[in-house]
């Protein structure tokens, strides 16, 4: 573990204000670690109901992040990566669908925003775009999407409409494999293109409701999208109006080159995975050489890391916890981010030391829910806030606003 | 309360089409969620069984461009409903899902997550469509024949039920204790072989609350009418008076019956618009005010187009019928809705027949032929009128379509609800913890297994 400092008080005397940092929390089942079910604070029984996810995002919302995300995969959970389900009893499995389980939560809640994980490789991008748009609908600017590729045969074999092979790091390298990966990527990058082209498809003033004329709408706001590409066709227009934000906030989870520039193609913000602050500056340049690379224009990519935490009191409460929840799934938790386990108080100061090497902020993966998603907004929401680095209440309406991104321009009436 | 043949009432959402009087200063709007939340909570202040939402997934055209004239945009179906079922809470959520364009583990698993999120409440109106026109916003396009569509939605339908029977009902165990999260190994554990798909694998959502969500299907034709018998529990119907009601009932039922099932395992339930007045006087004279602006003379020309699928647009609302036939060589002028292709030059007999006995124009013409399914008059003779149909068998009970969004089912609620509830012929109280499957009274569901043996048997008997 990287040395922490016990407390960081940041100096800013003659500088400007410190940015505030972007918070949010990722949400899986009974918590991310594979063993969180058990504990005495867990309701593994409820996990396939509406009220336990409501519980979790109003207490988010009562800690003020920024957004939830949802993970959601179109494969049930498995210990094994790329080879399809394992059959293990003693950890969760099965999970609800993340845009309708979000969707669920945008009439309850009032100011979080709700950002569910969409797949792209086998769910079409018309209805990923109409559903994403409706769920900002229902919760008034708040909605975004996680994009995901669903790169694993298993799951493709769900669909039995095309062949996947079967991806492991060592075949990932080769020529061919680098091919098979390159090109589920290129057609995410596609599916990304329609679903905003479909939001754009039309213009905010389409609907006139002219009595005069009986027309109901202008039909020259709304424009065929005539998307053609390698992979897949589309017409357009979307049979959804363009939603509140006009565009959504769309977001994806990288960690090498090609999903970084699937992100730079496609993304408003990327979560990446140092593992210690060195890692940050490295990584950073990676995503901005991504979009250099695909000559990405407008708002550069919001970068936000995600951390696994598990909190405690006390350093030594924390390791022992960790420790404990290990023996209870009988291997050592492993992550593709960083595990944290601390106090609230050092995590807070790791995300400002973090933030200022160069992030916008950071997706929390709380090892066990509710717990530490309660540490969170009551241990380290406050320390961020005693620092001078998080909001004491919800200022914008929208989550665009929110994360500063700048109002989405249309397309089509851009040009018109 | 007595045990008397209860009403089965639904409450629809106009979709995109004529039926909306948008010009009405008391419409709202068709897109925002208070809307959908607005008609949610009335239908279930007046202990309605469901909600109901029709889905489209391209806009319609005519004459080549985009149809303007009638309400145009919807949100997605799954969504609202999705939405709906965290702020109401006995609703039935029924949504129009086409068995074209979707995929059986995303659709299986989209309504088991809607079935979990409603503790029991999702139903899946199956609708059909193959044309290219409709295809072109899709991967995969126009793919299927148009006589594969009925094979595909059985088929896909078949697939979602063994899906959501993949997962056995106590599949879960989630017992902290023993650290058994599973009691099944192999929870979720599928392989179906068939025409229309080849898959395998584990499904990822645990077996629904109502074990299969309730199955509608909309469809007059005889292909549907069988679809339905042999797979849904409820068929969506036009028909709106009381013969064809009683007709269209029989013969569906029978269907059912010779697919191995009770007569009773097959709601019928007739879409009906109504009209609701102080007196029947009053409700005739608001009729004729919303049929007119219903049917307006710019729409009245496009419906007639639809009939004679030739561009009508030089002809004058208000003037006689054309003196051309229809054309029935040509594709279709419109797009993205049935087209009627059956008996159009009979159907064209039929109106100018009817235009020269009564003396119509274009417009009071398509007014009157249009208006099938619509109940007309004051609180009590409407109430009267449900009743009457369910009694003598012509249906189960009713889709209400309001033609005002978002406040059209409001007075039918505080009006003619309560004649139901007086006469026992509605609930006064939803049953604490029911599913839509026991408020609809329908069975509890039937394993995948059976509904496999039962087509296996139908195929063996034909042969």
């Amino acid at each position: 573990m990287p040395q922490i400092p016990s407390s960081v008080v940041p100096n800013f005397s003659d500088q400007p204000a410190p940015k505030s940092i972007q918070l949010s929390v990722a949400l899986d089942g009974a918590g991310w670690h594979p063993a969180a079910w058990r504990e005495p604070g867990a309701r593994p029984a409820d996990l396939f109901t509406s009220a336990y996810w409501a519980d979790l995002a109003f207490e988010a919302e009562r800690g003020l992040l920024d957004f939830i995300t949802i993970e959601d995969s179109l494969g049930l959970q498995s210990e094994h990566f790329g080879t399809g389900a394992d059959h293990r009893t003693d950890q969760v499995r099965g999970r609800l669908d993340a845009a309708l389980l979000a969707s669920a939560l945008g009439p309850i809640t009032s100011s979080i925003g709700l950002i569910p994980t969409v797949t792209t490789t086998h769910t079409e991008p018309f209805h990923v775009s109409k559903t994403i748009a409706s769920l900002d609908y229902a919760s008034n600017g708040r909605a975004g999407w996680r994009v995901q590729v669903s790169s694993r045969r298993h799951e493709s074999e769900h669909f039995g409409r095309r062949d996947i092979p079967e991806i492991d790091r060592k075949w990932a390298r080769t020529e061919h494999g680098r091919r098979v990966i390159g090109e589920l990527f290129d057609e995410a990058a596609d599916a990304i293109e329609v679903v905003r082209r479909l939001w754009d498809s039309w213009e905010s003033d389409a609907e006139i409701r002219d009595a005069e004329t009986g027309r109901f709408i202008d039909r020259d706001k709304l424009h065929y999208i005539e998307f053609e590409g390698d992979h897949f066709s589309v017409k357009g227009p979307s049979i959804t109006p363009r939603p509140p934000q006009g565009q959504p906030v769309v977001t994806a989870l990288a960690h090498a080159p090609i999903p970084y520039q699937l992100a730079a193609r496609g993304a408003d913000l990327v979560f990446i995975t140092p593992q210690t602050i060195d890692d940050i500056p490295h990584l950073v340049a990676q995503v901005r050489d991504a979009e250099r690379l695909v000559n990405r224009t407008g708002t550069p990519l919001l970068i936000h890391a995600d951390l696994l935490v598990l909190l405690n009191e006390t350093q030594r409460g924390a390791t022992e916890r960790l420790a404990r929840l290990n023996a209870s799934d009988g291997t050592d938790l492993r992550s593709d981010a960083a595990i944290v386990a601390t106090t609230p108080q050092q995590l807070a100061d790791q995300l400002v030391e973090w933030s200022a090497a160069g992030l916008d902020g950071f997706r929390l993966r709380p090892a066990v829910l509710p717990d530490d998603l309660r540490a969170i907004t009551r241990g380290v929401v406050p320390a961020l806030q005693r620092a001078g680095l998080f909001r004491a209440g919800y200022e914008q309406d929208t989550l665009r606003q929110r994360l500063g991104l700048p109002e989405a321009v249309n397309r089509y009436a851009a040009i018109a | 309360m007595s045990t008397r043949k209860q009403i089965i009432l639904g409450a629809h959402f106009p979709g995109v089409n004529n039926t909306t009087v948008w010009q009405d200063p008391d419409s709202g709007s068709q897109i925002e969620f208070k809307s959908f939340k607005h008609m949610a909570e009335s239908a279930e202040r007046g202990k309605f069984d469901f909600l109901f939402l029709a889905e489209g997934l391209r806009l319609r055209e005519q004459r080549g461009k985009i149809h303007d004239l009638d309400v145009v945009g919807r949100p997605d179906t799954f969504a609202v409903l999705a939405a709906l079922s965290s702020v109401t809470s006995n609703l039935g959520l029924i949504g129009t899902i086409n068995a074209t364009f979707n995929e059986p583990y995303e659709v299986a698993r989209q309504f088991a997550t809607l079935d979990h999120l409603s503790a029991g409440r999702a139903a899946w109106n199956v609708v059909t469509s193959s044309d290219a026109f409709t295809g072109a916003n899709f991967r995969r396009g126009g793919y299927l024949d148009r006589e594969l569509r009925y094979e595909r939605a059985r088929e896909l339908v078949q697939t979602a039920r063994e899906l959501w029977d993949s997962w056995a009902p106590n599949a879960i165990a989630a017992d902290k204790q023993t650290g058994r999260f599973l009691n099944e190994e192999n929870a979720g554990a599928f392989a179906h072989t068939g025409d229309q798909f080849e898959i395998r694998g584990r499904f990822n959502v645990p077996r629904p609350p109502q074990g299969h969500p309730v199955i509608l299907q909309a469809g007059d034709s005889a292909q549907g009418r069988e679809f339905a018998a042999q797979t849904a529990d409820a068929i969506f119907t036009r028909h709106g008076t009381l013969d064809e009601g009683i007709a269209f009932s029989r013969d569906v039922k029978a269907r059912a019956v010779r697919n191995g099932r009770s007569a009773d395992d097959l709601k019928v339930l007739p879409g009906v618009g109504f009209i609701l007045g102080d007196t029947d006087a009053d409700a005739e004279e608001i009729n004729r005010e919303v049929r007119l602006q219903q049917v307006s003379p710019q729409t009245a020309i496009l419906l007639l187009e639809q009939v004679w699928n030739r561009d009508l647009s030089s002809y004058d609302a208000d003037g006689p019928l054309p003196k051309v036939d229809p054309d029935v060589e040509s594709i279709s002028i419109i797009q993205g809705r049935a087209r009627i292709v059956d008996g159009v030059l009979e159907t064209a007999q039929r109106y100018r027949a009817l235009a020269e006995a009564k003396n119509l124009s274009i417009r009071e013409l398509i007014v009157e032929v249009t208006s099938r399914g619509l109940f007309v008059g004051s609180a009590r003779t409407i109430a009267d009128k449900l009743d009457e149909f369910v009694l003598a068998g012509a249906s189960d009970g009713f889709i209400l379509v309001p033609h005002i969004v978002p406040h059209g089912m409001d007075r039918f609620v505080d009006e003619v609800v309560p004649l139901l509830q007086e006469r026992g012929a509605l609930r006064a109280e939803y049953d604490s913890g029911s599913t839509l499957r026991e408020n609809l009274g329908l069975t509890p569901a039937t394993p995948a297994t059976v509904w496999a043996e039962r087509a296996g048997d139908l195929e063996a008997a034909a042969s």
